[in-house]
C-alpha cells in the first residue's frame, strides 16, 4: 500500500489534486504582465523572485466560466514542466492529503472529454471525488479544449 | 601575434606535456596499447595542425614521430626504450621549435634532416626485417649519441626560454563554454538586481545606499563588460572551414576560384558566431555553385579564369557587418522576375514596376526557393530562405545587390551581442512593452497641434515624414488591444526598418530606455513571432519585448487576409459581369475601352525617345523593344510633348497601343454588342452614357507577334442567335487569356465564371455550382488539363457537362489524349472563333441528347 500526498485545490467548486512533490510554489495574487495574442488561457507572466513564470488561467483552461471579478486574483500554484516554472491560477488552496492508491481509480470512460484529458485519475474520498491534475497535459499547446 | 598561432602554442604544448609524461609510462609497459594509441593520436594532431597553418619544419619533425609510433601501433617494431629516446628526442625538437615559435612567432631557421633521417632509419628497420632487432638497436644505439648532443644545443635556447615558457602556460587557460554561458547568466541576473536597486535608491533621496549602489553599479557594468569579452570570438573561427570547402567544391565543380578573407580578427559574441556558421557556410556553397562561372564561361565574357570570393567583416555601431561577395554572373533578374510572378509573389503589372534590388531579393523568399529551375539558371536560391531565416533569428539582417554579368553581394549586419540589450519602453493599450533599441529607426511624436500628423487614405494611417509617405500600424490594434485615446491626441510613432519595408508603430506613450536582459519566453508562447522575448524591469515588474520582425509578419499577414477577401469581392465582382474598363481616345472621336486587368501598365514617353524599325514604332523599354500600334489607320503619332501609351504583357510578349488621350477607369456591367465590321473591336458597349469600342487587344497582339494566334477567320457565326445566359467555366492559369475571352464569351451571350485552375475549378464544384460548358486549358499548374477532366468525368453533378479542351499543344497524339480524357472536342488556344463555333454546337449537342 503506497500513500501519496496531494495539494488539493478548488476550481469552480470542484476540488483538484496535484502531487505534492511538483508544486513549488504557493502564491498570493501576483502582478501579472499580459501577453497579449497569446491563448486566452495564458493570463501572462510574472516575477517569481527574478524568475519569470507564465501564468496560466485554469478556469480558461479548462473551459469553465470565468472567475467573478469582484474576487479578484486568486491563488496560484507553482509547478515546473519541461524546466520551464508555470503558475496556475486558481480559485483557493485547500489542505495536503495523504492518500492510499488503493482509492484511486481511472476516468470514468463517460467523463466529459476536456476533463478527460485533464485528468490523470480518481480518488474518491468520504465526502466527494478529487480529481489528479495531469499537469503536462495542461501545459501542453495541442491539448485543446473541444467543448 | 595570429590568434590562430597563440591557440595552437596553448594546444601543443599542452599535448607535449602529456606526451612526455605518457612516453616514459609507455617505456614502462610496451604492451599497453591505450597508452601508445593516446600519444600516437596527439603527435598525430600537432602534425594535422601544423600543416594547416603552415608550420613546415614542425610538421615534419611531428611526422617523423608518428610514423615511429604508428609502425609500433600496427606491430611492425617492438618498443624499446631506445625508439622511447628517439621518439622523445623528436619531442624536444618540438619543444625547441614551439618555444622559438612562441617569442618571434616564425619557426627558427635551419633543418632537422639529420633527426629526421634518424628517425626514418628507426622506422625503416622494421619494414627490412623484423627478426634483426638487435642489430637495429645497435644501430639506433649509435646513431643517437649524436643527436643527443645536437639536442643540448637545442636545449639551449630553451633554457633562456623558460621564462617565455611559464608564461605560456598561464596566459591563456581553457574553459569549457557551459561555464561561461553560467557565468553569463549570473551577470545578467546581476545586471538586473542593480536595475532594480538603483531604482529603489533613485525613489529614497538622500538614502545612505546611494554611494555603496553607484559603486555596485559600476562594477556591475564592468564585470558585465568583462563577461562579454569572454565570449567574444574572432569571426575567423567561423571562416577556418571556408578555404577548404571552397577547394573541395571548386576541384568538383572544375572552377578556378580564389578566396580573399578580410576581417577575421573581427570579434562578436560565441552565440552570435554560433548561429551564422551555416549561414556562412550555406552562402559560399552558393557562390561557388552558382555565382563563379565555370573557366570557359569566364573566359569568353572577358573575366579572368579564377573567380574571386570576397569575404569581409568589419565592426559598424553596435553591429557587425559581413560581406560575401563574388565576380560570377549574378542574379538573372528576368528568370527571377517570371519566378517570381509564377509563384504568385508578385502579379506582372507590380513586377514591371519593382527595382532591381526589389526584385533581388525575391531570392530570399521560401516560395522561390523551392523551384529548381531558378536555382540552376538564375544562381542563387536553395535555401536563401533559410539563411534569411537563420540571421533574422539573431535579429539580423540580410541584403543582396547584383548586377548581372559582374557578381553578388550580400551582406550580412548583426548585432555583436544578443544577450543584454538596450531597449526602448512603450506604453499601448494600457500595457507596457519593450522595443529593442536597434529595430528603431526614430521617434516621431504626433499630436493634432504639432506638424507631424496621422493622416488617413480612406482608412489607411499614414505618416508624411520628410517627404515621404509612412505607412502605420496602431500597436494596440496589432496586439488586440483596448483603444486609449489620450487627451490631446499625442501618439508616439516607431519608426522601424525590417528588410527594405519601413513602417512606423503608433504606441500611446514612450519612456526611457533600459539595458535589458533578453530571456526566452516559455515554450507555450513560442510560437508567437511577434515577442523576441521577456524581461524583468528595474521595477520588478515582467515586461514583453517585441520583435519588430514578427510585427512585420503580422502586418503582411493581414495584408494577405485583406488580399484573400478581396479577392473573394473580385470574384463576386467578375460574377455580376462588373468588369473595370479603361477608357480612352484614339483615332475618331468614340470613345474606347480595353479591361483595365488586361493593361500592363500606362505609359507615357517622350516622342522623341519614339524610334523606327522597319518603318514600325518602337520604345525601348528596359533593354527590350516595345513594339508601338496604330488602332486604326486614322490614328497619329503625337508630333512633339508627351505620347500616352498603354502596354500590354504576355509571357513575355510586349507590346503597346498608341492613345491619344486616356480618359477615365470605370466600373461597368459588360454588354457588349458584338461587331463583325471591324478588326480589332470586340464589339461596343454603352459605358457612363457613352457608345464604347471594346478594344480587341488578342487582335493586336496578332498583328505583332505571328506566333501569338493564327491567322484569324472571319466570324461566321450569328452570335445574336445564341440562347442566351449559358453559363460557361473557363479554367486557364493565364490572367492574360481569361481576360482576353472573358469579354468576347460574354458577348457571345454565356455567363462566364473563370477559375485559375482545376483545384479552383473542382471547389466550384463542390460548391455546388452548375455549369452548360466548361473550357480548359491543358497546361496548368497543379493538375493539368487532361487530369482535370478525368477527374470530372469520373463522378459528381460535372459528369456530364461538355468539356473543350483549349490548348496550343495540337497535335494529333494530344488530341486523342484529350479524348481519352473525357473532353469532347479540342481547339486551338489562339483559335477563338472556331472555339465559339465549338461551344456553341457542343452545347447544342448536349441539349438535344437530353
Amino acid at each position: 500500500m503506497a500513500i501519496q500526498e496531494f495539494v488539493t485545490l478548488r476550481l469552480a467548486h470542484q476540488l483538484l489534486g496535484i502531487p505534492v512533490l511538483s508544486v513549488h510554489d504557493v502564491l498570493k495574487p501576483h502582478k501579472i504582465t499580459p501577453t497579449p495574442l497569446a491563448p486566452d488561457w495564458v493570463e501572462g507572466v510574472l516575477n517569481l523572485r527574478g524568475k519569470i513564470v507564465t501564468a496560466i488561467d485554469m478556469r480558461r483552461r479548462l473551459g469553465l466560466p470565468p472567475r467573478k471579478i469582484t474576487t479578484g486574483f486568486g491563488m496560484s500554484i507553482v509547478i515546473e514542466y519541461q524546466g520551464e516554472p508555470y503558475s496556475l491560477l486558481i480559485d483557493s488552496v485547500c489542505e495536503v492529503l495523504a492518500l492510499d492508491d488503493e482509492n484511486f481509480e481511472r476516468n470514468p470512460v463517460t467523463l466529459d472529454s476536456r476533463w478527460r484529458q485533464a485528468s490523470a485519475g480518481i480518488y474518491q474520498l468520504q465526502n466527494e471525488l478529487l480529481i489528479i491534475l495531469d499537469v503536462e497535459r495542461l501545459l501542453d499547446l495541442d491539448f485543446s479544449i473541444a467543448a | 601575434m595570429d590568434e590562430l598561432l597563440t591557440d595552437f602554442l596553448a594546444e601543443t604544448q599542452e599535448a607535449i606535456d602529456i606526451v612526455d609524461n605518457e612516453l616514459l609510462r609507455f617505456e614502462l609497459n610496451p604492451n599497453d596499447k591505450a597508452v601508445l594509441d593516446n600519444i600516437f593520436r596527439l603527435v598525430h594532431t600537432i602534425k594535422g595542425t601544423c600543416g594547416f597553418i603552415g608550420l613546415p619544419r614542425l610538421e615534419a619533425i611531428a611526422h617523423a614521430a608518428e610514423n615511429i609510433l604508428g609502425k609500433i601501433r600496427e606491430g611492425k617494431l617492438t618498443a624499446n626504450s631506445n625508439i622511447v629516446t628517439s621518439i622523445l628526442l623528436s619531442i624536444d625538437c618540438i619543444k625547441f621549435i614551439l618555444a622559438n615559435l612562441h617569442k618571434t612567432g616564425l619557426e627558427p631557421d635551419g633543418n632537422d634532416l639529420k633527426l629526421i633521417a634518424e628517425l626514418n632509419a628507426v622506422a625503416d628497420q622494421s619494414d627490412n626485417n623484423n627478426l634483426n632487432i638487435h642489430s637495429m638497436e645497435v644501430l639506433t644505439e649509435t646513431a643517437f649519441t649524436q643527436s643527443r648532443q645536437d639536442y643540448t644545443s637545442y636545449n639551449e635556447p630553451e633554457a633562456s626560454s623558460k621564462e617565455d615558457q611559464a608564461k605560456l602556460g598561464t596566459q591563456n587557460i581553457r574553459v569549457s563554454v557551459d561555464l561561461l554561458e553560467n557565468l553569463m547568466t549570473l551577470v545578467s541576473e546581476l545586471v538586473l538586481t542593480r536595475n532594480q536597486l538603483t531604482q529603489l535608491v533613485r525613489k529614497s533621496e538622500n538614502s545612505e545606499f546611494t554611494i555603496p549602489v553607484q559603486r555596485l553599479s559600476q562594477c556591475t557594468t564592468e564585470l558585465q563588460e568583462g563577461v562579454m569579452k569572454t565570449r567574444m570570438q574572432p569571426i575567423g573561427n567561423a571562416w577556418s572551414k571556408m578555404p577548404r570547402i571552397i577547394r573541395d567544391l571548386s576541384k568538383d565543380l572544375g572552377k578556378k576560384i580564389t578566396l580573399d578573407l578580410k576581417g577575421q580578427d573581427t570579434e562578436l559574441d560565441r552565440q552570435v558566431l554560433e548561429m551564422i556558421k551555416d549561414p556562412l557556410t550555406h552562402m559560399i556553397r552558393n557562390s561557388v555553385d552558382h555565382g563563379i562561372e565555370k573557366p570557359e564561361v569566364r573566359r569568353l565574357s572577358g573575366k579572368s579564369e579564377t573567380g574571386h570570393i570576397r569575404m569581409n567583416a568589419y565592426h559598424e555601431g553596435g553591429y557587425i557587418i559581413i560581406e560575401i561577395a563574388d565576380d560570377g554572373r549574378g542574379l538573372n533578374l528576368a528568370k527571377l522576375k517570371s519566378k517570381a510572378i509564377e509563384s504568385g509573389l508578385v502579379t506582372a503589372a507590380d513586377a514591371e514596376a519593382l527595382s532591381d534590388n526589389q526584385i533581388h531579393k525575391f531570392i530570399f523568399h521560401p516560395g522561390l526557393t523551392t523551384a529548381d529551375a531558378v536555382t540552376s539558371v538564375s544562381g542563387r536560391g536553395v535555401g536563401m530562405d533559410v539563411v534569411r531565416a537563420n540571421i533574422e533569428k539573431i535579429s539580423g539582417k540580410i541584403d543582396v545587390s547584383s548586377q548581372e554579368g559582374h557578381g553578388t553581394k550580400f551582406s550580412i549586419k548583426i548585432p555583436l551581442t544578443l544577450a543584454i540589450v538596450s531597449a526602448l519602453i512603450i506604453e499601448s493599450g494600457g500595457e507596457r512593452f519593450a522595443i529593442p533599441q536597434i529595430s528603431v529607426l526614430e521617434l516621431v511624436r504626433t499630436a493634432s497641434d504639432s506638424e507631424n500628423r496621422i493622416e488617413r487614405i480612406n482608412e489607411t494611417p499614414v505618416l508624411r515624414l520628410r517627404n515621404r509617405l509612412l505607412p502605420l500600424v496602431f500597436m494596440n490594434s496589432i496586439l488586440k488591444l483596448k483603444d486609449t485615446p489620450s487627451e490631446n491626441d499625442e501618439m508616439f510613432i516607431i519608426v522601424s526598418q525590417v528588410g527594405s519595408f519601413i513602417f512606423g508603430i503608433v504606441v500611446d506613450q514612450v519612456f526611457d530606455t533600459e539595458e535589458i536582459v533578453v530571456k526566452p519566453v516559455a515554450p507555450i508562447l513560442k510560437n508567437l513571432t511577434i515577442y523576441s522575448g521577456n524581461t524583468i524591469l528595474g521595477d520588478g515588474s515582467v515586461i514583453m519585448i517585441l520583435d519588430p520582425n514578427g510585427i512585420a509578419n503580422i502586418i503582411s499577414q493581414n495584408r494577405i487576409e485583406d488580399e484573400n477577401s478581396q479577392r473573394n469581392e473580385d470574384i463576386q465582382a467578375s460574377l455580376n459581369n462588373k468588369e473595370s474598363m479603361l477608357i480612352f481616345s484614339a483615332g475618331n472621336s468614340t470613345p474606347k475601352a480595353v479591361p483595365l486587368s488586361l493593361v500592363a501598365r500606362l505609359e507615357d514617353v517622350q516622342t522623341n525617345t519614339i524610334e523606327f524599325s522597319e518603318g514600325k514604332p518602337t520604345v525601348q523599354y528596359r533593354n527590350k523593344m516595345v513594339p508601338l500600334l496604330f488602332i486604326d489607320q486614322d490614328c497619329q503619332l503625337k508630333s512633339e510633348g508627351r505620347q500616352p501609351l498603354l502596354v500590354f504583357n504576355d509571357g513575355d510578349l510586349t507590346m503597346a497601343l498608341i492613345v491619344d488621350e486616356i480618359l477615365d477607369i470605370i466600373e461597368t456591367d459588360l454588354k457588349i454588342d458584338l461587331s463583325n465590321e471591324r478588326n480589332g473591336r470586340v464589339g461596343s458597349a454603352i459605358i457612363a452614357g457613352k457608345v464604347t469600342e471594346i478594344i480587341d487587344v488578342g487582335h493586336y497582339f496578332t498583328r505583332t507577334f505571328k506566333e501569338f494566334l493564327k491567322k484569324p477567320e472571319d466570324r461566321v457565326l450569328d452570335l445574336f442567335a445564341m440562347p442566351k445566359s449559358k453559363k460557361l467555366l473557363l479554367v486557364d492559369d493565364s490572367s492574360f487569356f481569361q481576360t482576353m475571352l472573358k469579354p468576347i464569351l460574354m458577348a457571345a451571350g454565356y455567363t462566364v465564371t473563370t477559375a485559375p485552375n482545376a483545384s479552383e475549378a473542382l471547389k466550384l464544384r463542390e460548391d455546388g455550382e452548375i455549369f452548360n460548358i466548361i473550357i480548359s486549358d491543358i497546361e496548368m499548374p497543379g493538375l493539368s488539363g487532361f487530369d482535370f477532366a478525368q477527374t470530372v468525368r469520373e463522378s459528381g453533378p460535372w459528369s456530364e457537362t461538355p468539356m473543350i479542351a483549349l490548348s496550343s499543344l495540337n497535335q494529333a497524339k494530344d488530341i486523342e489524349r484529350g479524348r481519352l480524357s473525357g473532353f469532347n472536342d479540342y481547339v486551338a488556344k489562339f483559335d477563338r472563333d472556331s472555339l465559339l463555333t465549338v461551344i456553341d454546337r457542343q452545347i447544342k449537342f448536349h441539349s438535344e441528347a437530353a
